[in-house]
């Protein structure tokens, strides 16, 4: 793979050049992970292609299928000093490691009274829309937005996806780093080594005057779409991609939506509790009287996502759903 | 075998535990202390013989019923007691509470009040030391009951793998909560299960201080030697309720009794009369120990609770309002 700043990479080359740039700078970065290593062809989205060459078995460790093993040895490595990244290949099977991920990575640093602290990035890959039905494709962040002691990190494109994981890796918390199997194949130009994108802060993707859509991970590019859109019809969209979902940039939303008086909140997880939930209570908590209209939340059906294509797009948030929610803003009456 | 100097630290370890363990029960009964405690009556002896054989950068992941093995392995008395008793001064700064001492600097990096989950995190400090080649050995843990949990054999299966520096030391009470073990398993031994992971594993009567300090020794050696990790089984009894208070009459007599003959304490007592040292000599090292441990409840008593100002640190390395 070259390295050469005008060269395209894909996001999962990003990924693999987070990993290796920070491997190559500490040696307490190991990677924990099922079919990780050479052996097993560098993972199924060989997203640890090419380091297990570079930098050994020892850190690059394909393990059984055990993720309370590989979440406990990454919780334990961490309490000794080192960055364990752990590989857990699609997010539905954090389910089986909550009990290390929840009760030990997040709590740790509290309970120890800041004697310990868990350095651990969990990467994981889910998304909707590849017909992988209910077990393989949900979006939990929700779950883990309600833990106290962990950050919740999702990149949205190519540059992003090396600078943030590259941050992950050197935060000195547990870290959640969601990874959408549809945006693995999303070509563009390389940052340089050393691009990183600090954690807690969201990017205005986009600047409008409308109406601000707050989203993150794949549904930004809808969102951009659709704000590209609407600005035929004469509306103004502002894209915020949160990029850390928890704890968020609430200082960045507050300002867009002061400016807009309008908002959309929008992810692919399950709408009912979902996140949107939260960021919409608290615009409405903080900003009632500046708001023009209600927020509105734009998220999963309330279902298992199905396998059917048919089911599937039906699951998915769909951008007409998004553009009536923007207009649904637009037109209210107080 | 042990040799005389190794038996008389095994000896202050077990004395340090009972006693310590006899005070909280004490100011638990007198109501000086209104905490959650899982006292560790009849399990001084095992932890003591185990820690003995470590060194005291080895590192230990234990349990919410840990006491003993915290104690056995150094964490200092006054944080230990402030810290059970919820104190600014303790260990974890009144945080973690008896269920989640942590005190590096005496090896003990976590315990956990998830039956079964230390043993995953035992392996994640053992794969760091094997990495770094500083031939730590890590020591984990856990009652019987926790054999029967999931992480119990992925840990294992591990461990094993990639014959990482780990010892996997069952103490084996005989009780999983309020359930006897051949209520909640089958098969007569814990240790039978460590051929399943190509696992040495061994059975001992922890009870007994040289036979126990010997299969510890060889354990921790053949750790540090880089020759993978051993479980081991010591069998024993926890004399009590699960936790302080709780009713034990569950327990059929026969079993109260057997406990009562096989009761670590005058035994090793008796041991240490059998190698040459005089009751005067022990009971002195028993009186420095009450004295110790006198002074740590009184440490604990005067120091304050810690403020509401703690509350929101060290949920993240920087203080982040969500």
């Amino acid at each position: 793979m070259s390295k050469q700043a005008s060269t395209k990479i894909s996001m999962v080359q990003a990924l693999n050049r987070a990993i290796d740039e920070a491997m190559a700078a500490d040696e307490g970065v190991i990677l924990l992970g099922e079919d990780v290593a050479a052996k097993q062809g560098g993972g199924v989205f060989k997203v640890s292609s090419g380091l297990t060459e570079k930098y050994g078995e020892h850190r690059i460790r394909a393990t059984p299928i055990s993720e309370q093993a590989i979440m406990g040895a990454c919780v334990g490595a961490a309490v000794a000093g080192f960055r364990p990244i752990a590989e857990i290949m699609l997010m539905n099977f954090v389910t089986v490691a909550m009990d290390q991920i929840v009760n030990h990575a997040a709590k740790l640093r509290f309970m120890s009274g800041g004697q310990t602290n868990v350095p651990l990035v969990i990467r994981t890959t889910t998304g909707v829309g590849v017909g992988f039905g209910g077990q393989h494709s949900d979006m939990l962040e929700a779950w883990f937005a309600h833990v106290p002691g962990l950050k919740i990190v999702t990149p949205s494109n190519v540059a992003d996806a090396q600078g943030l994981l590259l941050s992950a890796i050197e935060c000195n918390d547990p870290v959640i780093f969601i990874e959408n199997i549809l945006c693995y194949g999303m070509q563009a130009e390389a940052p340089p080594a050393g691009h990183r994108v600090p954690l807690g802060k969201a990017a205005v993707t986009r600047e409008g005057s409308d109406v601000s859509i707050i989203t993150y991970g794949r549904t930004v590019l809808d969102a951009l779409e659709i704000a590209g859109q609407m600005e035929a019809d004469g509306i103004s969209v502002e894209v915020i991609d949160l990029r850390t979902i928890a704890p968020y940039d609430e200082e960045t939303v507050l300002a867009s939506v002061r400016k807009t008086g309008r908002a959309v909140v929008l992810h692919e997880a399950v709408k009912a509790y979902g996140t949107g939930a939260e960021i919409s209570a608290r615009l409405h908590e903080k900003l009632f009287n500046e708001l023009k209209a209600p927020v509105q939340r734009i998220g999963g059906a309330f279902s298992a996502v199905p396998m059917a294509n048919v089911l599937e797009q039906a699951w998915i948030p769909s951008k007409d759903a998004v553009k009536a929610a923007i207009r649904a803003t637009l037109d209210w009456k107080k | 075998m042990p040799d005389r100097d190794k038996l008389l630290d095994i000896y202050t370890r077990t004395m340090k535990v009972a006693r310590a363990d006899e005070k909280f029960r004490s100011l638990l009964m007198t109501g000086k202390l209104a905490v959650i405690y899982y006292t560790v009556r009849g399990q001084e002896l095992v932890s003591a013989a185990m820690m003995a054989a470590l060194e005291p950068s080895d590192y230990l992941v234990t349990t919410y019923r840990g006491q003993h093995d915290q104690i056995a392995k150094g964490v200092p008395l006054d944080l230990l007691f402030a810290e059970i008793a919820g104190k600014a001064t303790g260990t974890c700064k009144g945080k973690g509470g008896s269920m989640h001492i942590t005190h590096p600097a005496s090896g003990v990096m976590v315990t956990t009040g998830v039956v079964g989950s230390g043993l995953p995190i035992a392996n994640g400090l053992a794969l760091a030391s094997q990495n770094r080649g500083d031939k730590r050995v890590t020591v984990t843990c856990f009652g019987d009951g926790a054999t029967n949990i999931g992480a119990f054999h992925e840990a294992m299966n591990m461990a094993q793998l990639y014959k990482l520096p780990v010892i996997f030391f069952c103490q084996n009470n005989r009780y999983g909560e309020h359930t006897a073990f051949a209520d909640h398993t089958k098969a007569e031994s814990i240790v039978a299960r460590a051929a399943a992971y190509g696992m040495k594993g061994v059975q001992v009567d922890g009870n007994d201080a040289e036979a126990m300090y010997r299969v510890a020794k060889d354990a921790v050696d053949r750790a540090r030697a880089g020759d993978g990790p051993t479980l081991i089984e010591a069998m024993c009894y926890r004399m009590m309720g699960h936790f302080f208070g709780a009713d034990f009459s569950y327990m059929p007599k026969e079993h109260i009794a057997e406990m009562a003959a096989a009761d670590p304490l005058p035994r090793l007592r008796a041991l240490m009369l059998e190698r040459q040292f005089t009751e005067a000599e022990l009971d002195a090292i028993v009186a420095r120990l009450d004295a110790e441990i006198e002074a740590a409840a009184q440490f604990a008593f005067d120091s304050p609770f810690p403020g509401a100002e703690e509350l929101l640190k060290d949920v993240f390395e920087e203080e982040i309002m969500a």
